[in-house]
């Protein structure tokens, strides 16, 4: 059990689960992010990238090979102009404390690419992040117990969390025009 | 051979024990909890979205909305934030300063917490006077310092908006003579009670494990027994200057985060006490001269900062395209992730036991429908 730094993590992958890694995003250099102008969102890639289908085997790599046991917080990101979401995913180690370390899955938006198994049968405090994220932002979790809308009412059309959903000129406000 | 079958009913979304708009859909078999659904949404606003519409500054008000017992803690948590996005350096007054609000922020929280855990069991008044006494106290400091009780909107970016003079200072050790007698009383009127005993003792146990893989943080982690702090396990402000205990249970039950919450009481005591001893003169600034408050611009990238707050682990997730206001902005709110464990704790007791156990958590809806 030991304590990973930044960007260690991808390295380990590399050589013990080389099939997990995203290779999509080996080659970006976006390390920097102060060589970008303003308005423009930055993939950052000092951490791990990995693949959709393998998120679940990562985050118990982790947990068995270096004590990170304490599954924080998902966040999903929509980036747009990228034409991604991202989720990041922050584990804590609970006996050695520190900081966290961060395993990202990028996907597409459309509905047949924004798919990403659910890890809430290992980490039950996924749970209500996982629908959350479903709910905001449309990512579906197979093997979810109930992926459900959470914040929203279950009539309820669209994700009001990406940025291309309409912030008036819905039905629901009964407004028209931008 | 009677013939029975299971029940569903609403606990809330009105209802007082649910302390908010909060709905628990349950089943039962006669008194006896089968599942547990908790329903919630009924105060979502999309508080991420307004984070991401607003400039960092303006958004800081709105952080006091999330959790408003401490809002002084959610400015923190915010301000570290925003802070490490664009790197900005804090003065050691104003660390100090931060501290000595989250620690009596944590005080009034678990003084009030409790007292409406036990009003939710039937010990009627007493406690909860007792805590809002307390509670009344320290606002009356947030109000001198910030010009609100509740909705304090102190912190800035780099420190604070307003220092503390000498007149806080005397009032503060005045009011902080009267906290060790009130944590005695507090203790001593429920630690003896029978009542108190049959109706924590063994009720919504979460083992040690169970605890972890929920992502409970706080004294709910701490009540299961894994000594968990972030203050110890990643030190922010200047809290790696001050000594005091991790407080842990052993059960993990009703009890346990019961008395968790009377020992970090004292702890934050004993963290005051040092914070006052240890607060640098004004030379050094409350807050740092160079930041921009109103049109601060941060770099392109992402920034996660995290506080312990009363409640649990409150972090802030942002990610900035170098504009003023933020891409993404993402509340880790302790109170919904601690209620993932809710059905669980709940599985096997009964409707009153349901009760009490929420109360335990100590939630507030404000941050969990976000």
């Amino acid at each position: 059990m030991a304590l990973l730094a930044r960007g260690e993590l991808r390295s380990i992958l590399q050589t013990e689960l080389p099939n997990a890694l995203d290779t999509r995003w080996d080659t970006q250099a976006t390390d920097q992010p102060e060589a970008h102008g303003e308005g423009q969102t930055v993939l950052l890639d000092f951490d791990a990238v990995v693949k959709a289908e393998a998120i679940v085997e990562v985050a118990h790599f982790i947990r068995d090979k270096f004590g990170y046991d304490l599954l924080s917080n998902i966040t999903a990101v929509d980036y747009l102009k990228q034409g991604l979401i991202e989720l990041v995913y922050q584990f804590y180690n609970a006996a050695d404390g520190g900081p966290d370390l961060r395993v990202r899955v990028r996907i597409g938006r459309s509905p047949e690419e924004c798919i990403v198994p659910s890890l809430t049968p290992t980490w039950p405090g996924a749970d209500l992040q996982e629908r959350e994220a479903y709910d905001m932002y449309g990512v579906v979790f197979p093997g979810h117990p109930n992926l459900a809308r959470i914040y929203m009412w279950d009539e309820f059309k669209g994700f009001p969390m990406r940025k291309d959903f309409p912030k008036t000129g819905d039905k629901y406000t009964h407004v028209t025009g931008e | 051979m009677l013939k029975t079958e299971e029940l569903q009913i609403n606990i809330g979304p009105q209802h007082p024990s649910t302390h908010g708009v909060f709905r628990m859909l349950v089943t039962v078999d006669g008194e006896t909890l089968v599942d547990l659904k908790p329903v919630f949404g009924y105060l979502h606003r999309n508080h991420e979205q307004l984070g991401e519409v607003n400039t960092y500054l303006q958004n800081m008000p709105f952080t006091d909305r999330l959790d408003y017992f401490n809002s002084m803690v959610n400015n923190h948590a915010y301000a570290r934030a925003v802070e490490t996005l664009a790197g900005v350096e804090v003065p050691e007054r104003a660390q100090y300063i931060r501290v000595i609000m989250d620690e009596l922020s944590r005080i009034l929280n678990h003084a009030t917490a409790m007292g409406f855990m036990l009003g939710d069991m039937g010990a009627w008044q007493t406690a909860l006077l007792w805590g809002m006494r307390e509670r009344e106290k320290i606002l009356d400091m947030f109000e001198y310092v910030s010009g609100a009780r509740m909705m304090c909107n102190y912190c800035r970016f780099g420190g604070v908006v307003r220092d503390i003079d000498d007149w806080f200072i005397t009032e503060l050790k005045k009011l902080m003579q009267g906290l060790p007698h009130y944590f005695d009383d507090f203790e001593g009127l429920l630690l003896n009670s029978e009542i108190l005993l049959a109706r924590a003792r063994n009720i919504g146990v979460l083992p040690k494990e169970l605890a972890l893989a929920y992502s409970v943080t706080g004294p709910v982690l701490r009540g299961s027994g894994v000594a968990y702090d972030i203050r110890k396990a990643e030190p922010y402000a200047v809290y790696d200057r001050f000594k005091f205990k991790v407080p842990v249970g052993t059960v993990g039950d009703v009890y346990d985060r019961f008395l968790v919450r009377i020992a970090e009481m004292r702890e934050s005591y004993k963290i005051l006490e040092q914070a006052i001893e240890q607060l640098p003169d004004a030379t050094g600034g409350f807050i740092n001269p160079k930041v921009k408050q109103q049109s601060l611009k941060a770099p392109a990238g992402e920034a996660y900062a995290r506080v312990e707050s009363p409640k649990g682990e409150l972090g802030f997730y942002l990610v900035s395209d170098g504009s003023g206001s933020a891409y993404r902005y993402k509340v880790r709110a302790p109170s919904f992730i601690n209620l993932s464990s809710l059905a669980d704790m709940c599985k096997g007791y009964t409707i009153a036991d349901v009760v009490v156990i929420l109360g335990s958590i100590d939630i507030v809806m404000g941050e969990v429908d976000r």
